[in-house]
């Protein structure tokens, strides 16, 4: 199946690139959505006929009003939703050119490509060390040197290293705010993921840690395609290359975030970025 | 001056009344609870506390002496005034000195002991008639392997060879005591011999004469089987034989525990004596120190939790049911949280809620509220019936022919299972609320690093439920612990030969009967010869009952307390 993925993704890449030839900078688009339609339950859709696609190794922000749907449709991305019950989509997403509803992909094998970091951080009751380790545990890994190289590698990669290299075998609640969340960034990124969804990851935390955790979404973005979902527009301005704006479930603009704030094409954007609403 | 009254005196705050109201039941049910514990934990501990024994001396004028005689000697154990309707007639006058002295309608209970001599083990002294209560300091109170307790004042012991050391003799209380320590001593060699030694071998015979039986009643025996029976009848003989020196043995140690015989009289001026042997214990009640008195009382304590039972269970220890009690606690235990906690997970996490989900939480929640004595009757219909019987008919197929069920009859597996069927709901209901109260980002967590449903109830849900799942637990030993009435039903006895562990293979008998702390308090209570000799008795083993119950919910809020401080939840 990777084979094909690989192969897929040649092709997409080249489509791609014939498609955006005026954006040389754009590598491909890893995430495709297409007429994409979400619905909790029979009556109420909260995503409308959504199309866009998300480039590869670029941070891209979702913002927009509360209840816009920013955070169902990230939460679609990894089909975290799956857990509610009753809910419906139409259309679809494709990841590297494959749909992320095919029947035949076990959602765990998709989720393995995905790693998440959630508004509130949420560290396992577990020591620092078996936090890290745990998507490696759970896809049954258990090589010891493999094992300690990922957490070494996964906490340097969130700045956590030298903060917590002594006590890894302490709990993780022992952590402040702002290091629970970059131990649960590098608990994402610990099995390698291509893709990082992250739903408002710094609205529980301080200036300071929050300043940290943005440094670290800069660091990541060379490796990872980011998709970042935040209530505050400076932080869309600051972190991400592209930024897309909903409104009432519908994807009202979509383009490079400095367009958007310097330059928005439609009124509504306009008037949100500029604070006068939302 | 208007403005002042409107403003402050008249708005008192709603509700106030009803914060003493809530105080009051809080309080009601505390005092209910103390109050409980306190009357058990006095009349329990009372039981080895070491009494002093009064020698009183009543008035003649009215013949009506104990026995004939003025003097008796006991401990005081009740007064009471006397319910004037049920005076016999003869007994009016007693109205009349009441009027001059109240003491003629007041009663003493007075323990005698010396049951074989009196028939009875307490009299009932009119208080008006006692002319004098002394406390002696000779008297001895001795305790026996038959009738109870003797009070008496020692004479002289004498030895097999016809010499005699008398108790004017100053050496006296020294060699009574070294001849205590020698019978004690011989009588543990005996126990040792005849428990575990000869029992040994009498449960090898037991189990081949068993097989014997069953080719006895085949009507006709193939070669095969005739030599079999015959290896077997073989085998009695051999095993016989070797009990026969141990027999011997033990005759050889009992006759010599009848050598020496302890001469006395009894309060009442008759002269008795008995041999040696029969004595288990013995003190001065009147002579003791405060010191000894309390080292008398924790002895006596460790001599009760670790002693069996004597005389049909009016006497002695209770290690046995105490044994029982918590060995069947703890296989309860291990079969109702796997059970539980399987069961909960699947209603909670796996099920799709709905309305057939809903029923069965409601079924689960009323099959909680079931009388005991239903499941013990279903323990014996299904356990006992269904599925003791086909293990028997599987396993034990000549246990069957010869009418000797395994486990088809009683026994601590099936009275286990019954209970942990009974808790079961306890544990169900427990761990669903653990599980429901697991927060949701730690599962999204989970699933968002690859895990599957179940690596993630595996890995995180139910080691961070682990505390709840416990309580649920808890709760389930306090109620399976001291129940009684489905285990009338499923194997439990009055007096078992035997315990349900020990070091005879394989260890664990499963299939055997058992004592229990609630039954046997039932059986003291209401089923020994002398119920009024037996009530302290009942109030102590009532103690160890709640104590093991207390300490088996100590432990288990320990392990809790551990795991919540491990897997306690970030909150910020």
């Amino acid at each position: 199946m990777s084979h094909s993925i690989r192969t897929n993704r040649n092709v997409m890449t080249k489509q791609a690139d014939a498609a955006n030839d005026s954006d040389a900078e754009l590598r491909g688009d890893i995430i495709q959505i297409k007429d994409y339609n979400f619905f909790y339950d029979q009556n109420s859709q909260v995503l409308f006929n959504l199309n866009m696609e998300i480039p590869e190794r670029k941070v891209t922000a979702f913002i927009g009003p509360s209840g816009c749907g920013k955070s169902t449709l990230l939460r679609n991305l990894n089909r975290m939703n799956d857990l509610i019950d009753g809910i419906r989509h139409e259309g679809d997403i494709l990841i590297d050119g494959h749909s992320i509803y095919d029947p035949l992909l076990e959602v765990i094998s998709l989720r393995k490509r995905i790693g998440m970091v959630f508004q509130k951080s949420n560290p396992f009751p577990k020591t620092i060390y078996e936090n890290i380790v745990y998507s490696l545990r759970v896809a049954g890994r258990s090589k010891k040197s493999e094992l300690d190289e990922t957490v070494e590698r996964s906490l340097k990669a969130a700045a956590l290293w030298d903060e917590v290299k002594d006590r890894l075998n302490q709990s993780a609640f022992g952590l402040s705010g702002g290091q629970m969340q970059r131990l649960c960034i590098a608990r994402a990124i610990a099995n390698s993921p291509e893709i990082l969804l992250m739903d408002e990851p710094c609205s529980a935390l301080d200036p300071i840690a929050t300043g940290k955790i943005e440094e670290l979404i800069h660091e990541l973005k060379k490796d990872y395609t980011i998709v970042i979902v935040t209530h505050n527009m400076q932080q869309a301005a600051r972190v991400s290359d592209r930024t897309a704006f909903f409104y009432l479930g519908k994807l009202i603009e979509y383009n490079d975030t400095e367009s958007i704030f310097m330059n928005p094409k439609n009124p509504q954007t306009e008037a949100y970025v500029s604070g006068r609403f939302g | 001056m208007k403005i002042k009254n409107a403003f402050v005196r008249t708005d008192k705050p709603a509700g106030e009344v009803w914060v003493w109201l809530t105080g009051l039941g809080l309080a009601i049910g505390l005092f209910m609870i103390l109050f409980l514990l306190a009357i058990i934990a006095w009349n329990g501990f009372n039981y080895f506390w070491p009494k002093k024994v009064v020698e009183i001396t009543l008035s003649e004028e009215d013949g009506y002496l104990f026995r004939g005689g003025p003097t008796v000697a006991g401990v005081i154990t009740q007064e009471r005034g006397m319910i004037v309707e049920n005076l016999a007639p003869n007994q009016g006058y007693l109205l009349d000195q009441a009027t001059d002295n109240p003491d003629y309608l007041r009663e003493i209970q007075l323990y005698t002991g010396n049951r074989d001599v009196y028939g009875q083990t307490f009299a009932y002294l009119n208080k008006g008639k006692i002319e004098s209560i002394e406390q002696p300091k000779g008297i001895l109170m001795v305790e026996r392997l038959e009738w109870g307790n003797a009070i008496l004042f020692p004479r002289k012991l004498v030895f097999a060879d016809g010499t005699e050391v008398s108790v004017e003799d100053p050496e006296f209380d020294q060699v009574l005591r070294r001849e205590l320590s020698v019978v004690r001593e011989r009588r543990s060699v005996l126990d040792e011999l005849e428990r575990r030694q000869m029992g040994r071998i009498n449960l090898r015979i037991d189990r081949a004469r068993n097989e014997l039986r069953y080719f006895n009643s085949l009507p006709v025996l193939s070669e095969r089987q005739a030599s079999e029976r015959a290896d077997y009848q073989d085998r009695i003989e051999r095993l016989n034989a070797e009990l026969q020196p141990l027999l011997d043995e033990s005759d050889r140690l009992r006759a010599k525990q009848q050598q020496v015989t302890f001469h006395f009289v009894l309060p009442d001026g008759a002269e008795r004596s008995q041999p040696m042997g029969d004595v288990v214990n013995f003190y001065y009640p009147n002579a003791m120190s405060v010191f000894d008195r309390w080292s008398w009382f924790f002895f006596k304590i460790w001599e009760f939790l670790t002693d069996y039972p004597r005389e049909a269970n009016t006497e002695g220890g209770i290690f046995p049911a105490l044994f029982g009690t918590l060995v069947m606690t703890i296989l309860m235990s291990l079969a109702v949280t796997p059970f539980g906690v399987l069961a909960a997970v699947y209603l909670r996490e796996y099920a799709k809620q709905g309305p057939l989900v809903s029923a069965v939480r409601i079924s689960i929640n009323n099959l909680a509220g079931v009388p005991a004595i239903v499941f013990g009757v279903f323990g014996l219909g299904f356990f006992i019936h269904v599925v003791g019987a086909q293990i028997d008919n599987w396993f034990f197929p000549r246990m069957v022919a010869i009418n000797t069920p395994v486990f088809g009859t009683g026994g601590i597996l099936w009275a286990s299972l019954t209970l942990a069927l009974m808790t079961v709901p306890v544990v169900i209901v427990a761990t669903e609320e653990a599980l429901a109260a697991v927060p949701r980002g730690v599962r999204e967590g989970s699933l968002a690093c690859g895990a599957s449903k179940w690596q993630t109830i595996q890995r995180l849900v139910l080691p961070a439920s682990s505390p709840g799942i416990l309580t649920g637990l808890i709760l389930a030993m306090a109620r399976g612990a001291g129940e009684v009435a489905p285990l009338l039903l499923v194997g439990v006895m009055a007096l078992a030969p035997s315990l349900p562990v020990d070091d005879l293979f394989p260890f664990i008998h499963l299939d055997r009967k058992f004592m229990h702390l609630g039954f046997h308090i039932y059986i003291v209570a209401l089923q020994s010869p002398d119920t009024e000799a037996t009530k302290p008795l009942v109030f102590a083993s009532t103690l160890v009952l709640i104590m093991l119950v207390v300490v088996l919910n100590l432990t288990a809020i320990l392990i809790r307390n551990h795991l919540r401080k491990k897997y306690m939840s970030s909150t910020f």
